[in-house]
């Protein structure tokens, strides 16, 4: 067998060692990559750092544990920044597997700022059927959430007083990692009109960018590389997703190198057939 | 790192490495992997959806509260079941039917708002070439324009309108580039994510030692 034809059969094996290699050398070398902001996340982090004392914002947690690496990062930053403005946060999870992992950002950061629950923020819980829960929130959050994800009544909460629909909110500011996302544009600002941004994953974000052009979401944080812009424009201490920039450059190198790599072999083996 | 989040740890980094196994070949451990997460997921959805549907939407309305109009969405949920008799099959057609409905006006007309009007209102922009963002406003109309010609196949591609829908080729091939670029960095994204978590308790793990 040629060489060329030798570099189109690579065993897969090679590549994934490769990619571990990539993976694994950069997080024991310490070096940093610069981060440009790009407009869509500096849009959400200017209209977050615009919110006052007393705001109020729907945060919506709608990602399982294996979007958690690239959605979490832009979660916590943007609590963090809510919290520390005085902001009071309502937490929402409209996805089956977040619940806990939701219940551990909130208590993590409540303690870390010493906020009360039902004071200064509250958190639904989980319900099934995302549409009507988005729609029924945009009636009254009671129709789905009585309770709270503590089994409180919700009216009992100092926080929940004078509260009643997305007319109280200044945004809403989604997490997704699946068709969710849909819903909050369709429904929360298709029916409501109320302002919505996006985090999504990074194999989302490419088909959601034409809502920030229709001005249907106003600012949107794609994958990683949207947590680390966030990150920077945040100056908070800790920056999960901009200490993984650093690897992510190395393994796309790596990719670009593999993709020239294949197609050479695939263009030398077609011009020596003929 | 107390005991208990050593042991915690030291599962969820033996699993990581069980899946991470499947790359080299199949194997037992790979297996063991696979078949607790799907058994695990399955488990904690039901008790989240008991505490998180169930309780506040079923049992404290009707038993609580009394609000028996609760009973009639309960009984309609209940009659999705018969679904897998296959004598009482029929009675879910009702159920299934009654959300069909509810779901098709609820999300046929926002869809067509949402979806299809606005981003159309989108293109309908301002253009030119004096400024960047009129000359983007263009790019983005004429990249609508010749993707949607692209996929009008009751004319014959030649011509004007055949060189009009190669350019749409082009516009979507440089979309699932794009997309394709993002999707590397979102899977990698995960694979750093695993490695950090690696490389962390191991590091706590020989610094306890």
């Amino acid at each position: 067998m040629g060489f060329y034809e030798r570099l189109m059969t690579l065993d897969r094996r090679v590549v994934y060692l490769a990619m571990a290699l990539a993976v694994a050398i950069p997080l024991f070398i310490p070096f940093g990559v610069p981060i440009y902001v790009t407009r869509e996340v500096k849009s959400v982090y200017d209209f977050v750092e615009s919110l006052e004392e007393g705001d109020r914002l729907l945060l919506a947690i709608d990602y399982d544990p294996n979007a958690m690496a690239e959605l979490h990062p832009m979660a916590l930053t943007i609590s963090r920044q809510c919290f520390a403005k005085g902001v009071k946060l309502f937490f929402v999870t409209l996805s089956q597997n977040a619940p806990g992992m939701c219940e551990q950002l909130v208590s993590k950061l409540s303690k870390e700022f010493n906020k009360k629950n039902g004071v200064d923020y509250v958190y639904f819980g989980y319900k099934p059927y995302p549409g009507l829960v988005i729609l029924s929130m945009g009636q009254n959050f009671r129709i789905s959430f009585p309770m709270d994800y503590y089994g409180t009544y919700v009216d009992s909460m100092p926080i929940m007083q004078g509260i009643r629909n997305y007319d109280d909110m200044k945004a809403v500011i989604a997490f997704e990692a699946g068709w969710v996302a849909d819903s909050w544009i369709r429904d929360a600002n298709g029916r409501y009109k109320i302002p919505v941004a996006l985090g999504v994953t990074g194999v989302m974000a490419a088909d959601y960018f034409p809502y920030v052009q229709s001005k249907q979401i106003f600012g949107l944080m794609g994958g990683l590389k949207g947590a680390s812009e966030y990150e920077t424009l945040a100056k908070q201490e800790e920056r999960i997703a901009s200490r993984g920039m650093k690897v992510q450059t190395i393994t796309h190198i790596v990719v670009i190198l593999f993709i020239i790599v294949g197609n050479i072999g695939f263009f030398m083996s077609k011009k020596k057939k003929i | 790192m107390d005991l208990v989040s050593i042991l915690w740890n030291g599962l969820a980094a033996f699993l990581t490495l069980c899946i991470f196994s499947i790359l080299y070949k199949d194997n037992p451990f790979y297996k063991l992997a696979e078949h607790l997460v799907v058994g695990v997921s399955a488990g904690y959805f039901a008790i989240i959806l008991y505490y998180n549907s169930f309780l506040p939407k079923v049992w404290v309305p009707v038993f609580h509260e009394h609000k028996f109009y609760y009973l009639i969405p309960t009984i309609l949920g209940v009659l999705m079941w018969t679904r897998f008799s296959r004598k009482w099959s029929w009675v879910s057609r009702y159920p299934i039917a009654a959300y069909m409905g509810i779901g098709m006006g609820v999300a046929i007309p926002l869809t067509m708002q949402a979806f299809i009007i606005v981003p159309l209102h989108a293109t309908m922009q301002p253009m030119g070439f004096t400024s960047l963002s009129l000359f983007n406003n263009l790019l983005v109309a004429l990249g609508v324009l010749c993707a949607l010609i692209y996929f009008f196949f009751s004319k014959e591609h030649t011509g004007a309108f055949g060189g009009a829908a190669t350019i749409g080729i082009w516009i979507l091939m440089i979309g699932f580039g794009a997309g394709f670029g993002l999707t590397v960095m979102g899977r990698v994204s995960l694979l750093i994510e695993r490695f950090t978590f690696l490389r962390d308790y191991f590091q706590q793990l020989i610094g306890l030692l």
